[in-house]
């Protein structure tokens, strides 16, 4: 048995299909859910646990991505927009852990690492511009 | 020893040779200021930051039958109908209708001023509510109506004041956090910010106003707009550095443009937690390169450029005057700086990134003949106090 986080978006038409319920009833998965939410927006979202055989864990992984489901590789609900973002820099104190930092001291662009950070949101009233976001948050 | 009309010849053939603030450093330094300033005609400077002072006058022409509108309301931002029937004025700072402000504190400020004159320039729709209170010839007293930017007769940013000289670093010595237009300020000097471009800064490479004056043409946020007036609180007898630059905020600059020919993203609506909302603009400023005393001053180096260290918990809301230390552009764009033997975080509200992209775009539009430059008619003036507010007793 193991257990693997996943936070999965999925498209309206997608919100309509019982996902959770084929996972526990085909692939006999443990379902944990933390966070949903289902927006009248275009996408939803939901973070949870599996827990199954690592097999069962695969199969019940393509069978939410057959069904159109786009799983984060991330695993972050922080959203960085990029072409929003001015490189004001006003974000960078912060951040705890750098995830927004800058590279180069003679342009002072303003980049993001999604790997380091860490879904603190501290960022997010900091930022003057909107250029930071959480699928956690509505805009 | 060259004039504003050889320069402009110049670029009207395509033949100017323009550099950017940041590319003249390395230039003079290795051909020294003698070969330079025969060689160089223009060096161009810019800035990006909120600039509170800024806003819009719209023309609607006229409905059928005709408003004379007396309160307005653009995307529920409220907007100065005081002048003629159909003009408004749309200022940077304005909340938007029912916005809690910091009722709620601290307030999220999420759309105002600022946002709807951005999405005038982006060319979206926007509400127009207006109320009249009738009269013969102006019967109408409601419309609401959509429009954009092309509906439009007129619309003419005016800033009564942009482009400050140089500019504070905020800092919070008390042990709350504090919320302010230079941003969240963490208690106990946990963090400092500054807003400024520094070396890049239109007033900072010519400090004394030798070229800068009424007149000067400008590239207001990708218009060709121009320099109307000095700015408001534009104070130009501070104390300077041996270089000639402030130590504080000192000069200052109005500017208007056209905004049907400007670019949205050079004009940004912002939002500032506990604070408001405002509006970041894009400046640029061609320098023209007359003679080696300008050509020097424009190779100004964030290392010498010093910024005032205020304390925006005690110092700055009640005009002590006090500063606590000063300290350099070069050190506050390192992201940290040692403050009375406390390291202390910075960043910054202005963005020096886009700054660079200003004046890169300045100096191709110069380049490909297509922006020209304007003598100045009337200097700033060079030696001007401000004043304090008259509180009678
Ligand atoms: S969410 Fe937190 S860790 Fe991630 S970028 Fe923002 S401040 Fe940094
Ligand atoms: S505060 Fe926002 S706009 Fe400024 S650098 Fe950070 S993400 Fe970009």
């Amino acid at each position: 048995m193991e257990t693997k986080k996943l936070l999965l978006t999925f498209k309206k038409k997608v919100v309509e299909k019982p996902i959770v319920y084929h996972l526990v009833k085909d692939f006999d998965l443990i379902i944990n859910l933390y966070r949903a939410s289902i927006t009248e927006e275009e996408e939803g979202f939901m973070v949870l646990d599996i827990t199954g055989s690592a097999s069962k864990i695969e199969e019940g992984i393509n069978f939410i991505v057959a069904e159109g489901v786009k799983i984060d590789d991330a695993q972050k609900a922080f959203r960085w927009d990029e072409a929003v973002c001015t490189s004001c820099g006003n974000c960078l104190t912060h951040c705890p852990v750098d995830a927004l930092h800058i590279k180069d001291r003679t342009t002072m662009k303003v980049e993001f690492d999604q790997n380091v950070c860490i879904d603190c949101m501290g960022c997010i009233p900091n930022c003057p511009f909107g250029a930071c976001g959480s699928i956690f948050q509505d805009k | 020893m060259k004039t504003y009309e050889e320069i402009n010849e110049k670029i009207a053939s395509k033949k100017a040779v323009v550099l950017t603030a940041a590319e003249i450093i390395d230039y003079v330094e290795e051909k020294g200021i003698e070969q330079a300033a025969k060689e160089v005609d223009v060096v161009t400077t810019a800035t990006f930051g909120p600039m509170c002072s800024s806003g819009c006058f719209l023309n609607f022409g006229h409905s059928q039958p005709k408003i004379r509108i007396t309160e307005a309301w653009i995307d529920d931002v409220l907007a100065y109908s005081g002048i003629a029937a159909v003009d408004l004025y749309m200022g940077a700072t304005q909340l938007r209708h029912n916005d809690p402000a910091n009722l709620d504190y601290p307030g999220e400020f999420k759309f105002g001023g600022g946002h709807v004159i951005e999405k005038l320039i982006r060319g979206e729709e926007l509400q127009l509510f207006a109320l009249s209170y009738g009269t013969d010839e102006y019967p109408l007293k409601e419309i609401r109506t959509r429009f954009n930017i092309n509906d439009l007769n007129q619309a003419t940013m005016v800033n009564p004041r942009n482009c400050y000289q140089n500019y504070n670093v905020a800092i919070n010595t008390s042990n709350k956090t504090i919320y302010t237009y230079l941003g969240k300020l963490k208690p106990n000097m946990g963090n400092m910010t500054y807003s400024s471009a520094g070396q890049l800064s239109p007033l900072l490479n010519d400090p004394l106003y030798q070229t800068i004056g009424v007149g000067t043409s400008v590239w207001l946020a990708g218009a060709k707009g121009h320099v109307y007036s000095e700015g408001t609180q534009h104070a130009s007898a501070v104390e300077r550095t041996a270089n000639d630059v402030p130590a504080e905020g000192a000069g200052t600059l109005a500017l208007t443009g056209d905004m049907k020919k400007m670019n949205a993203d050079f004009v940004r609506g912002v939002s500032f937690k506990g604070y408001g909302v405002s509006l970041a603009l894009g400046v640029g400023i061609p320098i023209p390169i007359l003679n080696e005393e300008i050509l020097r001053k424009t190779t100004i180096k964030d290392r010498d450029i010093q910024a005032q260290v205020i304390d925006y918990s005690l110092d700055y809301p009640m005009k002590t005057g006090k500063v606590l230390t000063s300290v350099n552009y070069e050190e506050l764009k390192s992201g940290s700086v040692n403050i009375l033997g406390q390291d202390v975080e910075t960043s910054s509200l202005s963005s020096y990134e886009k700054a660079i992209t200003i004046t890169e775009i300045l100096k191709s539009e110069i380049q490909d003949g297509s922006f020209t430059l304007n003598k100045p008619y009337m200097p700033l003036p060079p030696n001007q106090g401000m004043k304090s507010m008259k509180v009678s007793k």
